[in-house]
C-alpha cells in the first residue's frame, strides 16, 4: 500500500508536484500517467526519500520510506535503469543489493534467472549493457528483496515487445499475489493494458484518478452513421454534448445506451456504436493535459 | 481546460487485502553498520577502476622499491628511502580511492540505489570514511612491508649494513599524513560530489595551493607566521618527515584539518544530507 497525501515539492518558484494525492493498493497495479515533466519522478523519488517533499507525506504501508528499517525487504524501487556503476558487472550490481539486505547468494542466480539474464551477460560490465538489459538489471534488484511494494519508473523503456509482454505478465502476477504495484509511463497504450487503476497527472497536479474502467466509461461513446449532421443534430437536440472526433465519427459524454436511444427516435441509421474506450481514454489523457502538454494543440 | 474527474478512492468497492499487507508486517532488523562498512569496501574495488587503484597500489610499491634498488647510491639504500619512495605513489592514489569512494555514487548515478536501500545518507558516508580509512591503514601497512622487503633485499644487493631509519613513531606519522590526504580527498568528494571536480579540486589543493601560499608568505611577511596554521600541505609535509612533536605543531596541524577538513566536511555533509539524488 502506498499512499501518497498533499504531496507538493517547489523548485524555487517553479511546483513541480502540487498537492498530490492518491494511493496505490495491494493486489493491484495503479498506473501512473503523465506527459514528459508532469511531475511522476519527481513524486515517485519523494516517495523513496531521494528528494525531499516541500510539504505533504508519502508512506509506503503506513510508514515514511526512511523509518523503514531495511527497505529492500519491503519496496522493490526502479527509477532509472542508466542509473547503475558502469564499471561494475551486472552480477556484482545484484550481489551488492542482496548483500545490503542480508540475502543469501542463491538469491542473485534466481533474479539473473528470473530476469533472463544469461550468466555470460551477468559477467560483463554494465556500461556495454543495452538499455533493454539495464532494465532488466533494475527490475532483478527491485524485486531481489520479494518486497510487498513495487515502485517502477518507465520501466518498459528500451525493451523490445517480447520483453515488454514479459514485464506486463510479471507485473500482472505480482499484483494477483497481493503485491502492490506503482507503475508510470507517458505511453497510454502500455499502461492501459496492464493497469487497474490509473492516475493521471499533468503539470503537477492529479488530473483524475480512478479504476481504469471508471475512467474508461466516463471516456464517453464513439458513434458512427451514414448521415453524420442529422444524428449531430438529434443528439444536440436531446441536450447531449458532440464533438467531432476527427475521423468521420462523433464523440459524446453520453452513454453508448442513451446514444442508441436518440438515433432510433431520429430514425439515424448507426454504423457504429461502442464506449470509446482506449481511444476515449486517450482522448481524455490530452484533454486533461491540454496546458500541460508541450504540442498545445494535441488535443 | 482543467477538469477534474476525481473518483474517491473510498467509494470504490474494496478489493480483498491479500496476502501484500500481511508479508509487509514481518518486522525487519536494522541494516547493520559493519555490513554498510564491508560493502563499502567491496564497492571500492569491484568496479574497473577501483580494481586499477588496488593493482596500481601493489605494483607502484613494488616498482618504487625496485627503484631505489637499482638506482639508489648505496649510501642512500636505508629504510626511510624505500618508505619515501613508495610513500609517494601512496600519497597520489590514496586520496583518490577516497574521492571516488563518494563521488562515483553522484557521478556514475549508483546513489540511486545505495541511498534507496539505506535511506540514511549519513550512515551511508560514515561507513565509507570507515572503509576509506581501513584502506588507507592497510595500504600503509603494505608499503612498510614492502619497503621492509626492499630495504633487506637491496642492502643484501649492495653489500651494506641494512639501516632501519624510520622509527614507529614516524611510521606512525607518515601513516597520519597520508590519512590527512585520504581525509582532504572525501571532503572534496562530499563537497563537490562530481568525480572529475573533485580530483581537479585535489590537485589544485595539494599543487597549486602551495605554491600560492609559499609565494605569499615570501613576499608578505605577515603571513609567513601565519602559513603553518593555514597550509594543510606544510603540516602533511611535517608529518610526512616525522617532525610534528611540540605542542605548537601539533596545534598547526589541528588548525589545518579544522580549515581543511573539519569545517568543509560539515557543510558538505549538511548539504548531500539535504541534496536531490538523481
Amino acid at each position: 500500500m502506498i499512499t501518497v497525501e498533499s504531496l507538493t515539492r517547489k523548485y524555487g518558484r517553479y511546483t513541480a508536484v502540487d498537492h498530490v494525492s492518491f494511493s496505490a493498493r495491494p493486489g493491484r497495479v495503479t498506473g501512473f500517467l503523465g506527459p514528459n515533466g508532469a511531475g511522476k519522478s519527481t513524486t515517485m523519488r519523494v516517495m523513496v526519500g531521494l528528494t525531499s517533499p516541500t510539504s505533504g507525506t508519502a508512506t509506503i504501508n503506513g510508514e515514511q520510506f526512511a523509518d523503514l528499517p531495511n527497505p529492500g525487504l519491503e519496496v522493490g524501487v526502479l527509477l532509472d535503469a542508466s542509473a547503475q556503476h558502469a564499471g561494475r558487472t551486472g552480477r556484482e550490481t545484484l550481489t551488492m543489493a542482496a548483500m545490503t539486505m542480508g540475502l543469501p547468494r542463491c538469491r542473485v542466480e534466481e533474479m539473473l534467472d528470473l530476469v533472463s539474464l544469461t550468466k555470460g551477460e551477468s559477467e560483463r560490465r554494465v556500461r556495454n549493457y543495452s538499455l533493454g538489459m539495464r532494465q532488466r538489471l533494475g527490475i532483478a534488484t527491485a524485486l531481489i528483496g520479494d518486497p510487498s511494494v513495487l515502485i517502477l519508473d518507465e520501466p518498459a523503456n528500451g525493451l523490445d515487445p517480447a520483453g515488454i509482454r514479459w514485464m506486463r505478465d510479471l507485473l500482472r502476477g505480482y499484483a494477483d499475489q497481493g503485491g502492490t504495484v506503482l507503475l508510470s509511463s507517458h505511453l497510454l497504450h502500455e499502461i492501459e493494458v496492464i493497469a487497474d487503476d490509473l492516475v493521471l497527472i499533468g503539470n503537477g497536479r492529479i488530473v483524475a484518478q480512478g479504476t481504469k474502467d471508471e475512467l474508461l466509461a466516463a471516456a464517453g461513446t464513439v458513434v458512427r452513421s451514414r448521415d453524420l449532421t442529422r444524428l449531430a443534430q438529434a443528439l444536440t437536440d436531446a441536450g447531449l454534448s458532440v464533438s467531432p472526433s476527427g475521423d468521420g465519427a462523433l464523440r459524446t459524454d453520453a452513454s453508448p445506451d442513451a446514444v442508441g436511444q436518440v438515433a432510433l427516435a431520429a430514425a439515424c441509421t448507426l454504423t457504429e456504436l461502442r464506449s470509446a474506450d482506449g481511444a476515449g481514454l486517450e482522448e481524455m489523457f490530452l484533454e486533461l493535459t491540454a496546458d500541460t502538454q508541450r504540442e498545445g494543440a494535441a488535443a | 481546460m482543467t477538469s477534474t474527474t476525481v473518483v474517491p478512492m473510498q467509494a470504490r468497492t474494496t478489493t480483498p487485502d491479500i496476502t501484500g499487507t500481511k508479508r509487509t508486517r514481518a518486522v525487519h532488523a536494522r541494516i547493520p553498520a559493519a555490513r554498510l562498512v564491508k560493502l563499502e569496501l567491496r564497492k571500492m574495488f569491484n568496479t574497473r577502476s577501483g580494481f586499477w587503484m588496488l593493482v596500481s597500489i601493489a605494483v607502484l610499491s613494488i616498482l618504487a622499491t625496485a627503484a631505489v634498488i637499482l638506482f639508489a647510491p648505496d649510501s642512500a639504500v636505508t629504510y626511510e628511502t624505500f618508505a619515501t619512495a613508495i610513500g609517494f605513489p601512496m600519497s597520489v592514489i590514496l586520496p583518490m580511492i577516497a574521492i571516488l569512494a563518494v563521488t562515483s555514487e553522484w557521478s556514475q548515478r549508483s546513489g540511486l540505489t545505495t541511498f534507496t536501500l539505506v535511506p540514511h545518507r549519513s550512515r551511508v558516508i560514515l561507513a565509507k570514511a570507515t572503509a576509506a580509512f581501513v584502506v588507507g591503514v592497510l595500504s600503509m601497512a603494505l608499503a612498510f612491508a614492502t619497503g621492509a622487503l626492499g630495504n633487506l633485499a637491496g642492502s643484501a644487493l649492495a653489500g651494506v649494513d641494512t639501516v632501519w631509519d624510520v622509527s614507529m613513531a614516524h611510521a606512525a606519522q607518515i601513516t597520519m599524513g597520508n590519512l590527512v590526504g585520504m581525509a582532504i580527498g572525501f571532503t572534496l568528494g562530499v563537497v563537490l560530489r562530481s568525480s572529475a571536480a573533485a580530483i581537479v579540486g585535489y590537485f589544485v589543493v595539494s599543487l597549486v595551493l602551495p605554491g600560492v601560499l609559499l609565494l605569499l608568505a615570501q613576499v608578505r611577511e605577515w603571513f609567513n607566521d601565519l602559513q603553518p596554521w593555514i597550509d594543510w600541505n606544510y603540516t602533511q609535509v611535517a608529518l610526512f618527515e616525522g617532525q610534528t612533536s611540540s605542542a605548537r605543531e601539533w596545534s598547526q596541524l589541528g588548525a589545518t584539518t579544522i580549515i581543511w577538513i573539519v569545517a568543509p566536511l560539515v557543510v558538505g555533509l549538511l548539504m548531500l544530507r539535504r541534496s536531490e539524488v538523481k
